[in-house]
């Protein structure tokens, strides 16, 4: 216990005097929340678009004053010819390009469907995906009206009522903040513990303390505990920024989230502390840190959803504990559900961090060689 | 006769010899060689930090291979890389140390001060170690390696890099432990700190060339006559000097040679070859260790 207790003191003295230690644990939350939380918006709104006007009617103009009511489309540009609407998507000026031909009116009224070409610039994937599904279902949309008025119904045969629970409005920042917190948590935790050993072994001081009565799992909880507390600061600070910037709604319990966080720092700092007993330098351990970051960012369910991953990604993305936590989180956060709805996720993690500790404290031999 | 306190035997690859080490309680040995003589290897694995490839040790009673751990808690090492913390202040370094070797609370301020004082740093505590200069980082770096009264100290070449006047300063803390009890063994390149130790074990490739008190290996090891011979030009006859019959070793010293003749009858004959009276010396433990590295290289040769 005297052990421990002398590696923790010294690790907290240590940390208090590391500015950059600091920084990292206030200034990464605070920076990547308001950077990816203002900047990341997966829905794409005001898309600039070009329109070619060959019908010129009130037919015409209706169709397109859905498009723009809808807010996705801004027709900021109008064509005279082709080969304007081709300049202006080649030049990226718009995204979009809508096409009427000079028949439109006429076919409309003649009961024969009447084509309109909807271009899209589909470099940008997030941008045409939204643009191809929102133009098909103004389509739809308008042409229901049509018929219904020609058959004289009162409204469309179905009545589809869609109610998206625990983000009614879609707003990407109650998804994003919470999910940028448990990022900024792990990748801080990673980069900080994978350091603590082999920083030590560099220096030369790791040499002195094998020569002492220390036991290797002593080393390595007294070497981990200040970083829970490190954890703990840092999910707070973020916590602070998300409700009071990003007025993000806390609807289930603060306590039990606090509690079931644990479980995922103990297997971030496991995984730091391995990278920290295989890396023979700082160096080393800072890359196998980055290598380690980010297939947690890309598969964790961050960035994009799991659900639409090819089985064997999916597969591997069971092995990375933000993704659990990014479930954990979520669901506590967004849909105020609680420990008995994540004891599979929590369960998870408690399996990575007892198998990681153990692992770095087999793999830590009192030996240099 | 003391029990021996340290008592070790390792063969050193196959056929090349055994390292036979026996230690006395407050002796301290000296362990000499060239570098890459494996100096600092045997220290390592004596601490139990690195794997001895074959045979066994017994330290303070506990067998290396199976007890490392109980002889860690008794002995103390301190490498030339003087391991402290630089970010923590001399006092935290000394406090550290204290809880790794669970030095109970109730004398730890007082040992603290003990170490402190032997060190020369009161009213340096809160002085970070990254500030301190060599000499008084090295003090430091024993002070936190004695701190929990280890029986034996290892110390691999503990006075690299500082003055003259902090390596006297160092082995005076040195002897002042032995003459308390504590073992000492130390690696060292400097003659006149091997002249300090009570015993001086000269290893090279590995293997142990010699081993007894300094006084006695000045008086043994040389078998022969050895002289001082101050000539012009000393260096470019030296290879004159060495095929001469009588000549067993010829080395510069300074401006003059030292001569190791075969018998002291060759003297007068030294005289009429060179035209420079020669002197007779007594051997210094330089003129040893020269030999000694001499004699490892020919049995090589002739291998």
């Amino acid at each position: 216990m005297h052990r421990i207790l002398a590696v923790l003191h010294k690790e907290l003295l240590q940390m208090r005097r590391d500015k950059m230690t600091l920084a990292l644990v206030f200034l990464l939350p605070l920076v990547q929340l308001l950077l990816f939380g203002f900047a990341i918006q997966t829905e794409v709104k005001h898309i600039p678009t070009v329109v070619f006007d060959q019908s010129l009617t009130a037919e015409s103009r209706a169709l397109l004053d859905a498009f723009s009511a809808s807010g996705y489309f801004d027709i900021e540009y109008v064509a005279g010819s082709f080969g304007d609407v081709n300049k202006m998507i080649d030049s990226g000026k718009a995204k979009v390009g809508i096409v009427f031909p000079p028949d439109f009116a006429a076919s409309l009224n003649r009961g024969v469907p009447a084509q309109v070409q909807v271009l899209v610039d589909a470099s940008d994937n997030m941008v045409a995906n939204q643009a191809i599904a929102i133009a098909n279902s103004i389509g739809l949309i308008k042409s229901q009206e049509i018929l219904a008025q020609k058959v004289r119904l009162a409204g469309p045969p179905y009545d589809i009522r869609v109610r998206p629970w625990y983000n009614p409005d879609g707003i990407t920042a109650y998804y994003m903040v919470p999910a940028i917190l448990g990022t900024v948590v792990t990748m801080t935790m990673v980069l900080l513990t994978s350091m603590g050993i082999v920083r030590e072994r560099e220096r030369g001081t790791l040499e002195q303390l094998m020569v002492t009565p220390i036991k290797s799992i002593e080393l390595m909880i007294g070497k981990i505990v200040p970083y829970i507390l490190l954890g703990y600061i840092q999910i707070t600070v973020a916590l602070i920024i998300g409700v009071t910037v990003f007025r993000v709604p806390i609807r289930g319990s603060l306590l039990e989230l606090y509690i079931l966080t644990l479980f995922f720092i103990t297997a971030s700092l496991g995984l730091g502390i391995l990278i920290s007993n295989v890396a023979r330098t700082q160096m080393q351990a800072m890359q196998m840190g980055f290598f380690v970051m980010l297939p947690s960012i890309l598969l964790s369910g961050f960035m994009f959803p799991r659900d639409a991953m090819p089985r064997l990604i999916y597969y591997i993305s069971n092995l990375i504990p933000l993704t659990y936590y990014l479930d954990i989180i979520r669901g506590i956060v967004l849909k105020g559900i609680g420990f008995s709805y994540l004891v599979g996720q929590v369960t998870a993690l408690l399996v990575f961090t007892v198998v990681l500790l153990i692992v770095s404290a087999l793999k830590f031999k009192k030996k240099i060689a | 006769m003391a029990k021996e306190v340290l008592s070790w035997k390792r063969a050193v690859r196959e056929n090349s010899g055994y390292l036979n080490i026996k230690i006395k309680p407050g002796e301290i040995y000296g362990f000499l060689g060239p570098n890459g003589a494996g100096k600092s290897t045997v220290i390592r694995m004596l601490c139990g930090i690195l794997q001895p490839s074959s045979g066994s040790a017994v330290i303070l009673g506990y067998d290396l291979l199976r007890e490392a751990e109980k002889i860690k808690a008794r002995i103390g090492y301190m490498s030339q890389k003087f391991s402290l913390y630089d970010d923590l202040s001399v006092l935290e370094n000394l406090n550290f140390y204290a809880g790794i070797y669970s030095i109970p609370r109730k004398i730890r301020q007082q040992r603290i001060e003990e170490m402190l004082n032997l060190a020369g740093l009161l009213g340096r505590e809160k002085e970070p170690a990254a500030n301190l200069s060599g000499g008084w980082k090295q003090r430091l770096a024993l002070c936190c390696a004695i701190i929990a009264r280890p029986d034996i100290v290892f110390l691999d070449e503990p006075t690299s890099g500082v003055s003259p006047t902090s390596r006297r300063m160092f082995f005076n803390i040195i002897q002042e432990l032995a003459g308390q009890g504590t073992t000492i063994m130390v690696t060292t390149h400097f003659m006149d700190e091997a002249e300090r130790c009570h015993k001086i074990a000269f290893i090279s490739a590995g293997k142990l060339m010699a081993v007894n008190s300094p006084d006695y290996l000045k008086r043994k090891t040389l078998q022969g006559f050895l002289v001082e011979l101050t000539i012009p030009r000393a260096m470019e006859k030296i290879s004159v000097l060495e095929k001469l019959p009588y000549v067993k070793e010829c080395s510069m010293h300074g401006l003059s040679l030292h001569i190791l003749l075969t018998d002291e009858k060759h003297v007068q004959d030294l005289h009429e070859f060179s035209g420079v009276e020669p002197r007779p010396i007594v051997p210094s433990l330089e003129d040893v260790f020269m030999a000694l590295a001499a004699r490892q290289r020919a049995g090589e040769g002739n291998a």
